[in-house]
């Protein structure tokens, strides 16, 4: 795509197959020769992680999917009949439980190292809106997922969660239920709720493979930044994918599985909630409904609105303002690593973004309140005002001259290092 | 090759978090759901030191047996098992009773069978496959025969509560006469870890009240230990299962770990011995 094709079929049966359907030179081009930045550090592994939680995912939630009975009568304890009574059940489903916890850490991982090094920017901005599309659909996949289990915890989030589109009774009245009434397919969360739900759950996750299909489509356009954020400018600043990036992004896979393992080995119920071993009683509302942890920060945000509509409204905006980021963002240089000012708004987003998942699990009250509203505020701050204004500001500090010379040091016969940042407005005389 | 050490130390601290902070982290959650209690926050519990904590942790076979029969004798008059068959008792990695001893445990017990070929329903002894019997035929007898209180199904007790096993031989354990100035609701017992401190629940365990045949101490102490011990299996009947194969699955990917680190750094350095060449 972006590079020109480097394959040579050598058999007869290649050349017979790349005169109809290339599919060995797109896969040769794109991800054996493909060229990559030779700087790419383990923060950049976690792509290829990603790609495997999918897979992971979706093959054990196949075979979780032959033994699960989708009725509220029968959900909780075909769940634990899998647990039980199913060769490797448990091994199987505590797999894809965790599964979800891991997926969601390596694409939060993935989501902030993007942040970081400025990979939304120009030319990446559709290879970015196209990531907050997954993690969009990752969130509404997961969240039906969950439910699915039919405990305490699964039924009541369900029940809250399909209830903020009742806050669209404060614009039309009457719509926020009829539409509440639509999802639930009936007065209450119920057996239509919960077919649809696994329905929608078997659907998304092949969305999911789709928009990732775009998304490496977007990626292979410009090829990947980098944490120096500067162009490739020539041969030497890149290396063929493989073999350099598939054992590099093998071995973070190990280390990622060992995490993984760890987990589903030895604790796999840490990061649920005991309430979900409960059966579904809609006549019993738990003490504290929590979402799953990955949630916690986006419900902190929700709580913190004292206006239902507004809360919504704040939640989706979280997420959406996100699709923004690439014009938010008004910095001459991508990497945040030569950004000196940015650098400290950035960490505190980092913080903060901790801070309110740390918040989201506690009660809705007293300083836990204020400080979630704190945080709220500058979650959106961020992107709003530090993103513009920090960008406008700021003086980057001196970029190197190339990706290899931030590899391997400035060369003696290179003139041209390092070089100023970038300049945005027309060009001062020079000093 | 200069982050290598940030990032490994990120994922060894995930590994850290995984292996070391479950208790305080199940801990912490006992606190904040007791804390919204609109009660005092004296209600904590002590972990036990359980045979089956930890990576290599294994049941305790006599403690189970022990603990299956305080269930029989006592808890089984009001507690449902539903989950739970016959057969289960004398699987890999539980109690594990000989085949002989499920077959005589299961017939003990009349089941509901049918129809017949006349459309009635009949009693027979219980067989290894079916589920163990619930006391009580719907939730409306068992409320009805304990004065509007539910006893609760025992099936994954153990992983429905924080704390778990800890919160069961606590509970077991907590029961206390009030303190001055608590006001018990008629029929209610107190116990200083149930949330709010009543619960509908008489004291089910006294020194004594079970027989044991092994030499084991028959005190509440040892009663609760045990059964606590059985609802864990009860609950998580594969827990040897996993530990087992996860220490193979440990083993595995941390010498495919090594060997990835040496794959990578041998072909990187291809790389910077040709580039340190060129530049």
């Amino acid at each position: 795509m972006a590079h020109s094709s480097s394959y040579e079929p050598s058999s007869g049966i290649e050349k017979w197959i790349d005169a109809r359907l290339p599919v060995p030179r797109l896969m040769y081009d794109q991800f054996l020769a493909f060229p990559t930045p030779r700087n790419l550090n383990y923060w950049w592994t976690f792509g290829g992680i990603l790609s495997f939680m999918l897979v992971s995912q979706i093959a054990t939630g196949v075979v979780l999917a032959m033994h699960y009975v989708a009725t509220p009568t029968n959900a909780f304890d075909s769940v634990e009949h899998i647990m039980r009574d199913v060769n490797w059940g448990w091994l199987l489903r505590y797999t894809h439980a965790v599964g979800a916890s891991m997926f969601f850490l390596a694409a939060y991982i993935h989501t902030f190292r993007g942040l970081y090094y400025g990979s939304y920017k120009a030319p990446r901005e559709v290879l970015w809106i196209l990531g907050v599309l997954i993690l969009f659909l990752m969130i509404a996949t997961a969240f039906m997922g969950y439910s699915l289990v039919w405990g305490q915890m699964s039924f009541w989030a369900v029940t809250v969660i399909t209830n903020l589109f009742s806050s669209l009774d404060a614009v039309i009245p009457g719509l926020g239920t009829r539409l509440v009434q639509w999802i639930w397919g009936g007065f209450a969360v119920g057996g239509p709720t919960l077919t649809r739900l696994y329905s929608l759950h078997y659907l998304f996750p092949f969305v999911i493979a789709g928009v990732v299909v775009l998304h490496v489509w977007a990626l292979h356009i410009p090829g990947n930044n980098n944490p120096t954020g500067i162009d490739v400018k020539s041969a030497r600043d890149t290396v063929p994918f493989h073999p350099y990036y598939t054992i590099k992004d093998g071995f973070a896979l190990v280390l990622f599985a060992v995490l993984f393992a760890g987990f589903v080995f030895y604790a796999p119920n840490l990061l649920g909630h005991p309430d979900n071993y409960i059966p579904a009683n809609p006549l019993q509302t738990p003490q504290h409904i929590v979402p799953e942890w990955y949630f916690l920060p986006f419900y902190a945000i929700l709580r913190a609105i004292p206006n239902k509509l507004f809360g919504v409204a704040t939640l989706m905006g979280a997420i959406v303002v996100l699709f923004f980021v690439p014009w938010l963002d008004t910095s001459r240089v991508r990497s945040t690593s030569y950004r000196p000012i940015y650098k400290w708004f950035f960490w505190a987003f980092v913080v903060t973004c901790l801070v309110l998942g740390y918040l989201g699990s506690q009660p809705p009250e007293g300083i836990y309140l204020v400080l979630g509203r704190i945080f709220t505020a500058y979650y959106f701050l961020f992107f709003l005002l530090v993103m513009p204004v920090v960008g406008w500001i700021e003086k980057p500090k001196a970029l190197p001259g190339s990706i290899t010379e931030s590899v391997l040091g400035p060369e003696k016969s290179s003139p041209a290092s390092p070089q100023p940042a970038p300049r945005r407005r027309t060009p001062e005389p020079a000093l | 090759m200069t982050k290598l050490p940030s990032f490994c130390f990120v994922l060894s601290a995930g590994l850290v978090i995984t292996f070391a902070l479950p208790q305080s982290a199940a801990l912490a959650a006992d606190e904040a759901k007791l804390a919204a209690e609109p009660v005092s926050h004296d209600a904590q519990f002590e972990s036990q030191s359980w045979s089956f904590n930890g990576p290599f942790g294994a049941f305790d076979r006599a403690q189970l047996q022990r603990g299956f029969q305080v269930y029989k004798d006592v808890c089984s008059n009001c507690h449902s098992m539903r989950l739970l068959s016959y057969r289960n008792l004398g699987e890999s990695g539980g109690p594990e009773f000989s085949p002989q001893d499920v077959d005589i445990l299961a017939s003990q017990v009349q089941v509901t069978d049918g129809p017949n070929d006349k459309g009635e329903m009949f009693q027979r002894p219980a067989r290894p496959s079916d589920r163990f019997r619930s006391p009580f035929p719907n939730d409306a007898a068992a409320r009805a025969a304990n004065r509007g209180a539910l006893p609760p199904d025992l099936s994954v007790m153990a992983k429905a509560r924080p704390g778990g096993p800890d919160y069961i031989y606590a509970l077991l354990t907590g029961y206390r006469q009030p303190p001055s100035g608590f006001e018990l609701s008629p029929g209610m017992q107190y116990n200083i870890v149930f949330p709010g401190h009543q619960v509908a629940m008489p004291p089910p365990l006294f020194d004594g009240v079970v027989n044991y045949t092994d030499g084991t101490r028959p005190t509440l102490n040892n009663y609760a230990r045990d059964v606590s011990a059985f609802l864990m299996w009860a609950a998580e009947p594969k827990l040897e299962e996993r530990h087992r194969f996860g220490a193979t699955v440990m083993i595995y990917l941390i010498a495919f770990g090594v060997i990835m680190f040496l794959a990578k750094r041998s072909v990187w350095a291809r790389l910077h011995g040709k580039a340190s060449h060129t530049a």
